[in-house]
């Protein structure tokens, strides 16, 4: 049987070794090198990169993914918790409410951001629309700002708040709220002082799943905050076109490998979630 | 007047899309008194107790506390506290805040004199910091009853406060719960199944079977003295020879007849079970029918194939009409 | 509650609307955002479009391949770590999932260009598929082990007990019951590896264009309609599969 099993797990831990974390410790090395002359890397080795990131410049990036990421995971959360609430009070519609919700992520990452680039932009449809109705003299500069990219990620990444608050309060025993009732709470009261609270860990597990991509995003910044809207994603893929500084690309990357690792500790140290594997 | 029912409902009726739960009902409860509603599984017991909590609007006929129609009330309008089969501790909140949540959202000053009050009546101050997961399932019972006392409702709901127990401890609670009833002089309302429970446990009972009142009686009253067929053999076994019905512990063997007065068939014992405390004998009399007897140990001596008679007192019988 | 519907409708509309836009806009008869008559040029423009074409081809190429690697070995993977865990297997697989798809991106750029100096190899269709596989793998672990989770374990000691050896009772027992959710597997990777474009644009060599990347150096010059009508076919085709595949996760 043992035999079986490795045979079994060989290819795939092959494969992650190979492709995953093998690459992983080549990027550890090349941060430690230094900027060749077309680009990739060279001796000799040095810290330099990492002092780097901690430049005002890059830090001002790094503050600013930060806030980018905070504020569209409290988004989620904000639009997202009524939404859960709602299908988890559906009654027997409720896979069919949670399938709604899941359709436009099964979709392109790709394509939603586009979308909301042809409803955004000075001749998208929103501005096109005001302006016939003569509300507005100027379109709106409703793209490629912070506005955008924020908007633009909560739109992806909303599902992913969704499903855990779901998933949380579904395992909620009915009979709580019933007691809150019964003890004189109003609806909203219960809600506070009894849903809320025990939708901690749903919370919890939903920020994280939320602010981690959030965080190291590419696409929608690249695509919906134009120039103007750097975040640690998009920085590091210029280190690896235009700017041609592979080390402290590679730098870059390890050190938001190990901000989202870093993360990842902190909420399992609070959580005794259910594993998916 | 203490003399007014505390609770009454009247002609309540209410219908679920499968099935109607409640059917014209109406019932009295006294004040003071520790009511229970028995029946089986479906019979419309738990919806009647939702429906005076709350939970549930009657489809119609009227629901009085003291005098007022409730009905139309919210749970959170009405003076009416339910101790849940599952408790329904919040499970985010220890004990004391548990208690303390009824007293809190009426903005009570005093929260905590009154807290420890309500713990010490069920004796659960050493607990107040635990959490009900760290909890054993009495002590969740008592906490669950102190978090609804503390309130001081005009009456308690109890949804089989019992059933969720481990079987050995529910004798110990039962005798617990009626003395807690007794000191705190509320009216409880408590649903069951268990016949045992309600006869051991009630001042008086409902008996409901099917959505409609079968019964309303004392224990004895309701044991003794059954209106139907349905309600003698829900409180207990029964020997029925045409309308005549008589229970196993007043069923008599005896190898001699027995004396003027009683009832006798002749009789061959097909069965003999040992229950520990008495025997459970089967006897076959003459036109083939089973006749089941509660015989003292002491009387150990039958056995399939013994010839036996099979008597009882007249004044033992039910006669009750098919 | 009914506060809630309201809501509900309204974050409804936010989360489809925009596709739905989208689509009506790519019948579109012309190129702003003014309705001006149904039509489908811009479908035509897009079939005929042949950069369009060949990307689209790529796509599909890297997809079944990558599809077909990714859920022989993740079904494999995920029936051993559900016989015995394994931590650190786990642990990659958790990892592999939650890494920024930039990092993953640029570590496998890395690692390719580390690798070419040895191998006389350049970027091409292997290097995309082979980046596509490891990072659908934990997807169809996700989702076969989610399936085995809900498995009797003593069918397959039923089948030792009979005689069978431990691959038999893999291959006729569980396999057989694993089957819809292998398939929903399958189309999870397929539609991932589908709509790549981080990794994929980090990888890929100038004779591996995938259709994502081709949309994307379009979308980055602006809006146009074809984009449109590119978006709504890719919308309504993985969107046909993945219904089929809830389907498919109920029948069992």
């Amino acid at each position: 049987m043992k035999r079986l099993r490795l045979y079994f797990l060989a290819p795939s831990a092959l494969i992650l070794a190979a492709l995953f974390l093998i690459p992983l410790l080549i990027v550890a090395v090349y941060s430690l090198e230094s900027r060749g002359a077309y680009g990739g890397v060279t001796p000799p080795f040095t810290a330099e990169s990492y002092i780097r990131i901690f430049d005002p410049l890059y830090l001002k990036i790094l503050w600013r993914s930060f806030w980018v990421a905070g504020v569209s995971t409290l988004v989620c959360l904000i639009l997202g918790f009524p939404l859960a609430l709602f299908i988890s009070r559906a009654g027997a519609r409720r896979g069919l409410y949670l399938q709604l919700v899941m359709l436009p992520f099964w979709t392109s990452f790709l394509i939603r951001t586009y979308a909301w680039m042809f409803l955004l932009r000075d001749t998208g449809l929103i501005n096109t629309a005001l302006l016939a109705t003569g509300l507005l003299r100027d379109p709106l500069p409703l793209l490629y700002n912070d506005f955008a990219v924020i908007l633009g990620l909560v739109y992806g990444f909303l599902p992913f708040m969704v499903l855990p608050l779901y998933t949380n309060l579904e395992k909620l025993d009915p009979a709580l709220l019933e007691a809150a009732a019964d003890l004189g709470a109003r609806p909203l009261t219960a809600l506070a002082r009894v849903t809320l609270p025990l939708c901690r860990p749903g919370i919890l597990a939903g920020s994280i799943l939320v602010f981690i991509p959030c965080l190291g995003a590419y696409l929608t910044p690249d695509l919906m905050g134009g120039g103007k809207s750097i975040m640690i994603g998009t920085l590091v893929q210029n280190q690896f076109t235009t700017a041609r500084d592979w080390p402290f690309g590679a730098a870059l990357s390890l050190f938001l490998m190990a901000l989202t690792l870093g993360l990842l500790y902190l909420a399992s140290k609070r959580s005794s979630g259910e594993d998916l594997l | 007047m203490a003399t007014d029912p505390i609770l009454e409902l009247r002609n309540v009726t209410k219908a679920f899309p499968s099935h109607k739960a409640v059917d014209d009902v109406s019932l009295a409860l006294q004040r003071g008194e520790l009511h229970a509603l028995l029946g089986p599984s479906g019979c419309g017991k738990t919806t009647c107790l939702r429906m005076v909590a709350g939970f549930e609007t009657p489809d119609a006929g009227q629901i009085l506390l003291n005098g007022d129609n409730i009905a139309p009330l919210k749970p959170y309008e009405r003076n009416v506290s339910t101790v849940f089969q599952s408790y329904a501790l919040f499970p985010h909140l220890n004990v004391f805040d548990n208690v303390a949540f009824g007293l809190r959202q009426r903005g009570e000053k005093e929260v905590a004199r009154k807290v420890n009050e309500a713990l010490e009546l069920v004796q659960l101050q050493a607990k107040a910091d635990r959490k009900p997961a760290q909890m054993s399932g009495g002590e969740k019972q008592r906490a669950a009853l102190a978090r609804s006392l503390v309130l001081t409702p005009d009456l308690l709901l109890l949804d089989e406060p019992l059933s969720a127990l481990d079987p050995n401890l529910r004798q110990q609670v039962r005798g617990e719960l009626k003395a807690l009833q007794r000191r705190v002089g509320i009216t409880f309302l408590m649903v069951t199944h268990d016949q045992e429970e309600a006869l051991s446990m009630a001042d008086r009972i409902t008996l409901l079977n099917r959505g409609r009142v079968e019964q309303v009686g004392t224990p004895q009253e309701i044991y003794l003295q059954p209106a139907n067929r349905f309600t003698a053999g829900f409180l207990g076994a029964v020997n029925w020879l045409d309308e005549i019905g008589v229970r196993p512990e007043s069923t008599r063997l005896s190898h001699e007849a027995p004396g003027d007065g009683a009832r006798t068939h002749r009789g061959r014992v097909t069965d003999s079970t040992f229950l520990g405390d008495c025997y459970h004998v089967v006897a076959e009399i003459a036109d083939g029918r089973q006749i089941m007897a509660r015989v003292p140990r002491s009387q150990n001596g039958y056995h399939p194939g013994d010839q036996v008679h099979v008597w009882w007192q007249p004044a033992d019988e039910l006669h009750l009409p098919r | 509650m009914r506060l809630l519907s309201l809501y509900a409708v309204a974050a409804y509309a936010f989360l489809h609307l925009p596709l739905l836009v989208l689509t009506v806009f790519s019948f579109n008869q012309s190129r702003f955002t003014q309705w001006e008559g149904f039509s489908l040029r811009w479908y035509t423009q897009a079939l005929a479009d042949s950069a369009l074409r060949e990307a689209t081809v790529n796509s599909l190429l890297i997809g079944g391949a990558a599809t077909l690697l990714a859920t022989a070995l993740g079904t494999l993977c995920a029936y051993g770590l559900w016989k015995k865990k394994a931590p650190r297997l786990t642990g990659m697989l958790y990892l592999s999932l939650m890494t920024p798809e930039i990092v993953t991106g640029v570590a496998l750029l890395a690692f390719y260009q580390w690798l070419f100096h040895f191998l006389n190899l350049h970027l091409g269709m292997i290097t995309v598929i082979l980046a596509h596989v490891s990072f659908c793998l934990a997807y169809v672990v996700i989702v076969v082990m989610a399936r085995l989770r809900t498995m009797d374990a003593t069918l397959e000691e039923a089948a030792l007990d009979l005689g069978a050896n431990e691959f038999e009772a893999f291959y006729l027992v569980t396999l057989p019951q694993l089957l819809p959710a292998i398939v929903s597997a399958a189309l999870l990777a397929f539609t991932i590896s589908f709509d790549d474009f981080v990794i994929t644009s980090m990888v890929a060599g100038v004779d591996s264009e995938t259709l994502p990347m081709v949309m994307y150096a379009t979308a980055r010059r602006g809006v146009s309609p074809v984009l449109n009508a590119v978006s709504t076919i890719i919308v309504v085709g993985l969107g046909l599969l993945i219904l089929i595949s809830e389907r498919l996760q109920t029948k069992t």
